[in-house]
């Protein structure tokens, strides 16, 4: 039971960090058209960026400084670079995103050295938030902080009590992402600039006749997505590890996200973030193989089956190829993704 | 029943097209006699084998408009069956050498076939999105099965088997490389044929306007389906004959960065002419294999040229030469050459002052144990004394500053030239 709340925990925690990726993603690609192939650049800029103000000025600056320095790069990448190949088209501006994913991974090679460097979070944040303790004679119960030593130990050899702590980061980086989900929702349906964006993103000549400055609104569009990626880069850095292939590894995860939950569906966004977080998570816990289903049914492997590699291949080894696997099965039977309305 | 012809059909012999394609045989023929060294013949095989590549690749780019981030799974999965096809002729199966890149062009196929299906449902910016899903999803399953991609170390193989025939053992590299010459005139030359074919011509229709072919009875997606595929077979091929090339085949082949070499460098050379992707192929085993000795922020160098590429010349080195072609056959190119020398000394001005900043942080990055000093381009820098830095700066400002000069000048003749033309074509029109 306990394994099931922390891992479950730890996948929205991981699906919430995901969807702070996609979201500026899809921002970006229901306004303007455009991929951004270096959104995951910006991540590891935010963290990078995270790490040196870390040093100097402490990790609650880093915190709101280093997205503000992203997202600036963002807008500045956006008007130098991506307003004059717009009118090349789609491809285009995915190739020019393609390019500066390239210059950005040399350029965070060149600044910050090419291993991973040492990013932990403030002190606030280390250890766990809360403790769950599964006692074989008391049940199940919870305590704040790290629990004590003699809670987790029992003097009877009979009773059984496992200590399962939830990491105070994972807590911080799905209350930040709520709060940014709360907040981006606000900006887009409550507030006049979100009625602009709305509004530019389905009609820009009407918007652009009734005197709003629709290249100034994709700068800020895009300045703003690639600041969430600042964000997320900041947290994830000093949750997980911030090194050079710290992109890659995130980077096609979250197109996969993207299309499953549909083109430009910040919902489905959402909900295909969380989902493939937790689905991950859960199947990297699991060391389970068909062979050992087959087994637990009663059916005798032979020596070959059990050399086969695909019969002895564990759930926790399948665990990076799922948000594929999910991929390829949306695409098959719901080609327009989850929440998505787009056919095409 | 024998068609005939309603009225008279004048056909020029096409001179221009027989001579570029003997040219090529020519080129293909007489490389390796002039490159002769060891180093030569294997990079011209790399070329032969890269020009097939970008080829394939952009019958998907510049042909079908499909932007494809996981061609290196084909080319990969082609030469991972075409190593276990020469393992297999290594223990007694009755598979001549010759052969084994087309079983690697059966294997691409084979798998465009299969995963094709799925990720050609979708085109644009969604294609692109899909076929990186699928690339990152067959590197993973890559891992996985160790009897098929034999795990980190990947499958070796030896490519001297079997009987020789007329003497060709397949031993020494030369006859590798006349093996990949012989196949990459036919795989050109097939896929140069494939560009004049009505499939070749309604999938340029695709690539321009969906919805029109849609509506005169077409289905977009399946000609983009079948394209794929015939873009697999090639793959494959170009797959199967690096497989005989280095006789080892590894994970990467399959992997993300190879994909994104064959985009790059297709695109670089340019996408919107069938030669242009030849052109890339040459630049990309230059650089893997010459640049890549020569400096080590060649990524950062290529990112940057990419980028500007795309911002200032999407169609690549291809469409450079060709726009200047045009203004060669008006006769207006003296008028020009001039100022593209201005542009060439100031910009390589301005790229050397750059270089050598970019260098010399390189230098403190990794050699720092080495000392402060490092060569560039025979002169020797220390990347800690200020006058270095001052030096390559100023060097790049005034390189970059006599550029901007050089560049509006350069503008100003280019554009007299267009208006030249313009009233020239308007002048022969009226003739």
């Amino acid at each position: 039971m306990e394994f099931f709340f922390i891992s479950m925990l730890n996948g929205l925690s991981y699906g919430l960090l995901l969807f702070m990726l996609s979201s500026g993603l899809t921002l970006i690609f229901s306004m303007m058209g455009v991929l951004n192939f270096a959104h995951a650049s910006f991540y590891m800029i935010g963290a990078y960026i995270g790490y040196s103000l870390n040093s100097v000025l402490g990790f609650w600056v880093a915190l709101f400084v280093a997205p503000i320095l992203v997202g600036l790069l963002g807008a500045a990448f956006e008007r130098l670079c991506l307003r004059r190949v717009h009118k090349f088209g789609h491809v285009p501006e995915l190739l020019v995103t393609f390019g500066l994913s390239y210059i950005v991974l040399e350029m965070v090679q060149l600044v910050w050295g090419r291993t991973a460097v040492e990013f932990a979070p403030p002190t606030a944040l280390q250890g766990p938030a809360f403790t769950l303790i599964q006692n074989s004679l008391n049940g199940l119960s919870l305590v704040w902080g790290a629990a004590a030593p003699e809670l987790c130990t029992a003097a009877d050899a009979a009773v059984r009590v496992v200590c399962s702590p939830f990491p105070a980061t994972r807590g911080f980086m799905m209350m930040v992402a709520l709060m940014m989900m709360v907040g981006l929702w606000l900006l887009l349906k409550r507030t006049r600039v979100g009625l602009v964006i709305q509004a530019a993103l389905t009609h820009p000549e009407a918007v652009e006749a009734l005197g709003h400055n629709v290249p100034f609104v994709f700068m800020l569009v895009f300045g703003v997505g690639t600041g969430l990626a600042g964000l997320a880069g900041v947290i994830g850095g000093s949750t997980f590890v911030t090194e050079p292939a710290m992109a890659a590894t995130v980077g096609s995860v979250i197109f996969v996200v993207v299309v499953v939950g549909g083109m430009g569906s910040l919902a489905g966004a959402f909900l295909a973030s969380v989902l493939i977080g937790v689905v991950q998570t859960f199947a990297v816990a699991f060391d389970y193989s068909m062979l050992m289903l087959l087994q637990n049914f009663g059916v005798q492997a032979s020596a070959a089956m059990q050399d086969n590699s695909l019969l002895k291949l564990t759930l926790s080894q399948v665990a990076p190829i799922l948000p594929y696997l999910f991929l390829v099965l949306i695409l098959i039977f719901r080609p327009k993704g989850l929440l998505g309305t787009r056919e095409t | 029943m024998a068609l005939t012809k309603t009225h008279y059909e004048f056909k020029p012999y096409n001179v221009a097209r027989w001579v570029i394609w003997s040219l090529f045989t020519l080129v293909l023929w007489v490389a390796p006699m002039v490159f002769s060294s060891n180093l030569g013949v294997t990079m011209l095989s790399q070329m032969g084998i890269a020009m097939i590549a970008c080829l394939s690749y952009n019958m998907l780019l510049g042909q079908g408009g499909m932007l494809s981030f996981g061609h290196a799974v084909y080319t990969g999965l082609g030469a991972y069956l075409a190593m276990h096809a020469l393992n297999a002729a290594s223990s007694g199966a009755p598979i001549p050498v010759t052969l084994i890149p087309l079983v690697g062009g059966v294997g691409g196929m084979f798998f465009a076939f299969l995963l094709g299906y799925v990720t050609t449902r979708k085109s644009g910016t969604t294609f692109a999105m899909i076929t990186l899903g699928m690339a990152e999803l067959v590197f993973a399953m890559s891992l996985m099965f160790s009897e098929f991609f034999g795990g980190e170390a990947g499958v070796s193989g030896n490519r001297v088997v079997g009987q020789a025939f007329w003497g060709i053992t397949y031993g020494p590299p030369l006859q590798v490389y006349y093996l990949t010459a012989v196949y990459t005139l036919v795989c050109v030359a097939l896929m140069y044929a494939f560009t004049r074919t009505p499939l070749g011509r309604i999938l340029n229709a695709v690539r321009d306007n969906p919805e029109r072919v849609e509506f005169i009875g077409y289905n977009t997606q399946h000609v983009r389906y079948i394209s794929f595929i015939i873009a697999g077979f090639f793959a494959g091929i170009a797959g199967g004959l690096a497989t005989v090339n280095f006789e080892i085949v590894t994970a990467e082949v399959v992997g993300s960065a190879r994909s994104g070499a064959y985009l790059l460098f297709t695109f670089l050379g340019g996408a919107t002419f069938f030669f242009g992707p030849i052109i890339g192929a040459v630049l990309m085993v230059l650089a893997f294999v010459l640049l890549s000795e020569f400096t080590k922020a060649w990524l950062l160098y290529l990112g940057l040229v990419f980028l500007f590429m795309v911002m200032f010349a999407p169609g690549g080195i291809s469409s450079l030469i060709m726009m200047n072609l045009r203004l060669a056959s008006f006769g207006r190119l003296r008028q020009i050459w001039v100022a593209y020398v201005g542009l060439g000394l100031t910009a390589l001005l301005g790229l050397a002052g750059t270089a050598a900043m970019i260098e010399m942080i390189y230098h403190l990055q990794l050699n720092a144990a080495m000392g402060p000093e490092l060569k560039f381009a025979g002169v020797t820098l220390n990347a800690l004394s200020t006058g270095s830095w001052f030096g390559s700066a100023f060097v790049m400002i005034t390189g970059f500053g006599l550029f901007e000069l050089a560049r509006r000048q350069y503008v100003h003749d280019w554009d007299d030239t267009q208006v030249f033309i313009e009233k020239e074509i308007k002048r022969r029109e009226a003739l």
